[in-house]
């Protein structure tokens, strides 16, 4: 809780920063706070909205009293003073992925990256539990760590105009999923035949923050198949 | 009983205050581009929710048959509208009658108009709200844009004589003033910045390029740049964030703007000047002034306050207009 800072973002947002790197612990404190502020909010709390290492809080300053930053950052201070939270056992989603190079375009250039075979990166990117982080880019992309350095590759040198949707990608040490068609400077590996959206419902995303993604491998046929349901 | 269009616009879309709750899923706000004009919109039409789903108008209007009697209100850019091919004023009540047409031109000042119904549309929410998301295809009418041919249906019919009475051209003169100066908070990477782009930003001139629309605006202007080489972890950002991208040049984020975004942010445009950067046009200049959080925030409460009289006034008139009929 040391090393919390509070900057305005607007006259009625707060970015809560826990620290300059993300960490397990600090991911793990951003769900906490969410969780507190969503189960007890303050008067004005409209959202949060939570980043690697910040909690955005936005709130109606014509609600909120009192109503400068100082106190406001104060109240959100009161909420580090409460008992934790008990959160249940994150939930883990198997996503199946087809790593097909017809869906897949820049699984070569992964593997060559990192002197690997393809079976290898598959592995490897199947290997992991992933933390959703937190939600962005677009509806329900899921911005995921905790994967494996050694099939860490740099975006394209020039990024796609279009992307279908459910490509997996990797770019840097991050990997996620696009949920729906859209330009994509990603290292494409793959496709899942899962949609990540689910606009007809509330929640309307498959993942949310605090989630666990496990990647698992299936065959063209099986993805073919998967569509054809 | 509803609107038929008969001609689209260039960009006719219904749009609230906004859709709150699912920026932590990816989704965007959306909304209004100028939030003003859709409150002086609804009040005018008394419309107890001042955040009531309008139809947002931008650069070259649409045209329109109302197929019932109803009180309606235009504010925003002047797009020349017409009932029935004579002119009729912005910032009033507008008394229709079934089989009225209105057809709206090329804005000549300010980029959005928005029209308000008296008892508003009859369109469910999605997510908590009406606005129109064009990227993820959902809210608004049918998740897209208004098309020639659409019929949108209202809530109520209302029969009233027409009278003569409107907002005062000081409260929407920000539209149409020439000298245009956006008053801005300190980013939290305004110290990523270095002294010349700190002294920039206050000094020189920026100008609206085409490549604008309700996502972001480009500017052009001094190139504003980074001492830091750090790269920021993406983080939150909102409507009016001025963000730089390693190439300098200025983006504000606007009202379809993505929840989150990973350029440091030198500045935050404040509330209180949202509408009017919303309605400056591609190719117009302004100036940027910086000014302190709490002075936003004054600025913010006092135009509710204002809006809060303003609203009181009209009911009243409203209540006069009612005993009229009676």
């Amino acid at each position: 809780m040391h090393n919390i800072t509070y900057s305005p973002l607007s006259e009625q947002a707060i970015i809560v920063e826990f620290g300059d790197q993300w960490s397990v612990e600090i991911y793990e404190q951003i769900l906490q706070l969410s969780k507190k502020l969503t189960l007890t909010p303050f008067p004005g709390f409209i959202e949060a909205v939570p980043a690697y290492t910040t909690l955005t809080i936005y709130y109606d300053l014509r609600i909120s009293e009192p109503r400068s930053f100082s106190h406001l950052c104060r109240v959100i201070d009161s909420y580090f003073q409460q008992t934790d939270q008990h959160i249940k056992e994150p939930r883990t989603i198997a996503i199946p992925v087809c790593y097909d190079r017809t869906l897949g375009p820049d699984l070569d250039e992964v593997a060559q990256t990192n002197n690997l075979t393809i079976e290898k990166v598959i592995q490897l990117h199947t290997e992991p539990t992933y933390n959703v982080c937190f939600l962005g880019f677009s509806p329900g992309f899921p911005f995921l760590s905790g994967m494996n350095t050694s099939i860490a590759t740099p975006r394209k040198s020039t990024p796609r105009k279009q992307v279908a949707a459910g490509s997996v990608g990797i770019a840097g040490v991050q990997t996620g999923v696009y949920p729906s068609p859209s330009p994509a400077g990603w290292q494409i590996i793959g496709r899942t035949p899962v949609s990540l959206l689910k606009l007809t419902e509330d929640p309307p995303t498959l993942l949310h923050p605090g989630d666990r993604v496990q990647f698992y491998s299936i065959t063209k046929q099986q993805f073919d198949a998967w569509e054809e349901k | 009983m509803g609107i038929r269009f008969t001609k689209e616009g260039f960009l006719t879309t219904i749009q609230d205050d906004g859709r709150y709750g699912y920026q932590s899923l990816g989704f965007s706000t959306n909304g209004v581009m100028d939030q003003l004009a859709m409150k002086h919109a609804n009040l005018l039409v008394n419309n107890n929710n001042v955040k009531e789903a309008v139809l947002e108008m931008s650069i070259i209007g649409p045209s329109m048959t109302f197929e019932a009697d109803m009180v309606i209100a235009l504010t925003g850019a002047d797009m020349s509208p017409k009932v029935n091919h004579k002119p009729v004023p912005l910032n009033k009540p507008l008394v229709i009658q079934a089989g009225d047409r209105l057809d709206l031109h090329a804005a000549k000042n300010g980029v959005y108009t928005y029209l308000a119904i008296s008892g508003g549309f009859d369109i469910a929410d999605t997510l908590n709200s009406k606005s129109t998301a064009l990227h993820v295809g959902i809210g608004g009418f049918k998740g897209r844009a208004i098309q020639t041919g659409d019929y949108l249906p209202i809530r109520t019919s209302l029969k009233r004589t027409p009278v003569h009475w409107g907002l005062s051209s000081d409260v929407t003169s920000y539209i149409y003033d020439e000298k245009k100066v956006i008053h801005y908070i300190e980013g939290r990477q305004y110290d990523w910045f270095t002294d010349e782009a700190k002294a920039a930003i206050d000094e020189e001139l920026f100008q609206l390029t085409p490549q604008s629309n309700r996502m972001g605006f480009r500017l052009t202007g001094p190139m504003l740049e980074h001492k830091e080489t750090k790269q920021l972890l993406t983080e939150a950002t909102t409507f009016g964030t001025i963000q730089v991208p390693p190439s300098g040049e200025a983006i504000i984020l606007m009202a379809d703007r993505q929840p989150t975004g990973g350029y440091p942010k030198i500045g935050q445009v404040i509330q209180d000047d949202l509408p009017k950067l919303s309605q400056i046009r591609p190719g117009q200049t302004f100036h940027f002034v910086r000014c302190t959080l709490e002075e936003a925030q004054q600025k913010m409460l006092e135009k509710e306050r204002q809006l809060n009289r303003l609203q009181a006034a009209i009911q009243l008139k409203w209540k006069e207009w009612g005993h009229a009929h009676n």
